[in-house]
């Protein structure tokens, strides 16, 4: 049994108060809330083994050391990595994308190649492909969005695979859409037009089950904060046979063997990709995450987040003059739902809703052209919700649309 | 300085804003950029004996930026060049009867930042 109230009381920040009102947290996309098994997970370490990792000989950098690398084998395992030499921590899905396009991708990219993404990613994976794109005086093809600005165009992915693209890189789950691909078909479909394929994971870990081995991906990005482990910790999972054949972007501690002043020789895989002391406790409270997620099992968060935006979903439709955008199909949704109030601009109503407690998005949300398509103000608002949100919570929003529909005079 | 920045005035400026389109005419034009919102604001100014004789803007956003654009294109007709100049974030406060709070400010200040750049452009022209 789902009990969500139990869930809350993990949860410190939602017991606080906004301008008077207790606190709704509708910007889980942006980044999760922590819960106290991983505030005191980073707490323990830092009060019981604080210390650098790999070469310490002394029993709390043994400690420290085994937790990160147990840090790594439970990620490995979250998301069926065949080991960890699979798994490449980072800053953030950023960062995991942009290494792969300055390592991978500066290394198979040569001119008048394809590279494909879509219209509807964020910048994180559009930037770093339409400079190397750039670099290598190379094409940038997109997927189309569908003619329901719902979702992906499958048709249009066909067309643009046969150029051939050396890399195609798409979102999992679309951070303004809350859409979900199909990436297990789509790498697929890639793979047999001899494409390496990249997913951004950054909106899908948090709560959806990944098995990179059945899904085929050659990459995997994606963030603890978002999974409700810290920020400043990122994840990527490459292929082994990859990253076998590629070199690391940074030098420096931990990545070599042996150095001499002419040469030298390479770490093993993970490590050689981990130059430099790295976020130690941000491993651990990835740890505690994973845990955590394991704990309350991800197909259950994933189910009481369908729950959350059918509610939503339904609640508010009967509402004139607003408009939701990516579709009403909650089994192929995160808890993702965009919206525009005819006349009223997003950071508007984003700003009259904290004024009721509630915390949401607005903007064009880091993913400039689908919001452009979908919006003439190039900016629409957003809710998102995870395992801790209620349906009273959504009622909560419900009233601040219709309270700032009347201030604006909107019928 | 009253709390809802919402107030009746604004809400009536941003669905009626005064002084929007293009002066074909105008001596100096500028477009300001807000980062945070994507918000943006054209204006058109155009400039007699040192004085403002006309402006006009075009530019989408949020009440506040949109409600204050209007408000202060009316305020700045008339007045010089050298007033302009001095303008600053208390003047916008004036003009808009309310204190957007350091979040909002970007908003409200936007189009006098954009009259500002406009004024300077003109100036370094002459």
């Amino acid at each position: 049994m789902y009990d969500v109230n139990k869930i809350r009381e993990d949860f410190p920040i939602l017991k606080i108060k906004v301008n008077g009102k207790k606190l709704v947290y509708f910007d889980n996309a942006a980044t999760a809330q922590k819960p106290l098994q991983v505030i005191n997970g980073i707490k323990y370490y830092y009060e019981n083994y604080n210390s650098n990792i790999h070469r310490g000989m002394y029993k709390i950098a043994e400690d420290a050391t085994a937790r990160y690398i147990e840090s790594k084998t439970k990620f490995a395992k979250f998301i069926n990595a065949g080991s960890i030499e699979e798994i490449v921590y980072t800053r953030n899905t950023t960062e995991a994308i942009n290494f792969v396009a300055l390592t991978y991708g500066n290394k198979v990219i040569q001119k008048g190649d394809h590279i494909l993404i879509s219209e509807a990613e964020h910048h994180s994976n559009l930037l770093p492909w339409l400079w190397l794109a750039k670099r290598k005086k190379a094409h940038l093809d997109y997927i189309k969005l569908n003619k329901e600005k719902t979702g992906l165009d499958i048709e249009s992915l066909k067309t643009q695979l046969e150029k051939k693209p050396k890399i195609t890189a798409v979102f999992h789950a679309s951070n303004v859409l809350g859409s979900v691909n199909d990436i297990k078909y789509i790498t697929r479909l890639a793979h047999k037009n001899n494409s390496t394929v990249l997913i951004d994971g950054a909106q899908s870990i948090p709560n959806m089950k990944i098995d990179v081995k059945d899904i085929g991906c050659d990459f995997f990005a994606a963030s603890a904060h978002k999974m409700m482990g810290p920020a400043g910790i990122g994840i990527l999972f490459a292929k082994k046979s990859i990253l076998n054949n590629i070199n690391p972007l940074f030098g420096g501690g931990e990545m070599v063997k042996q150095v001499n002043k002419y040469s030298c020789t390479l770490n093993d895989l993970p490590w050689r990709f981990e130059s430099g002391t790295q976020n130690i406790e941000g491993a651990i409270g990835l740890a505690s995450a994973i845990d955590y997620i394991n704990k309350i099992g991800i197909d259950n968060i994933k189910k009481h987040e369908q729950n959350l935006v059918k509610y939503a979903f339904d609640e508010l439709s009967s509402i004139k003059n607003l408009e939701i955008f990516g579709g009403n199909n909650e089994k192929n949704k995160v808890g993702i739902i965009s919206f525009a109030i005819n006349k009223i601009h997003p950071h508007d109503i984003a700003y009259l809703f904290d004024k009721e407690g509630i915390a949401i998005r607005a903007g064009h949300h880091c993913a400039m052209p689908v919001v452009s398509e979908l919006s003439k103000e190039h900016s629409i608002s957003r809710m998102s919700f995870y395992l801790y949100n209620t349906t009273q919570e959504i009622d909560a929003a419900v009233n601040a649309i219709n309270k700032i529909k009347n201030k604006f005079n909107i019928q | 300085m009253p709390y809802d920045i919402y107030a009746e005035k604004i809400i009536l400026n941003y669905e009626h804003p005064h002084n929007k389109g293009v002066l074909k005419d105008a001596d100096t034009r500028f477009k300001e950029y807000n980062q945070v919102c994507g918000d943006e604001i054209e204006v058109y100014i155009k400039i007699n004996n040192k004085k403002i004789k006309d402006i006009k803007f075009i530019g989408r956003g949020c009440a506040i930026s949109m409600a204050s654009a209007s408000m202060i294109t009316d305020f700045i007709k008339g007045k010089s060049i050298k007033e302009i100049e001095e303008y600053n974030v208390d003047t916008v406060k004036n003009i808009l009867g309310m204190d957007p709070g350091p979040v909002r400010m970007k908003c409200a200040t936007l189009s006098l930042r954009a009259i500002k750049e406009a004024v300077e452009k003109y100036k370094l022209e002459k």
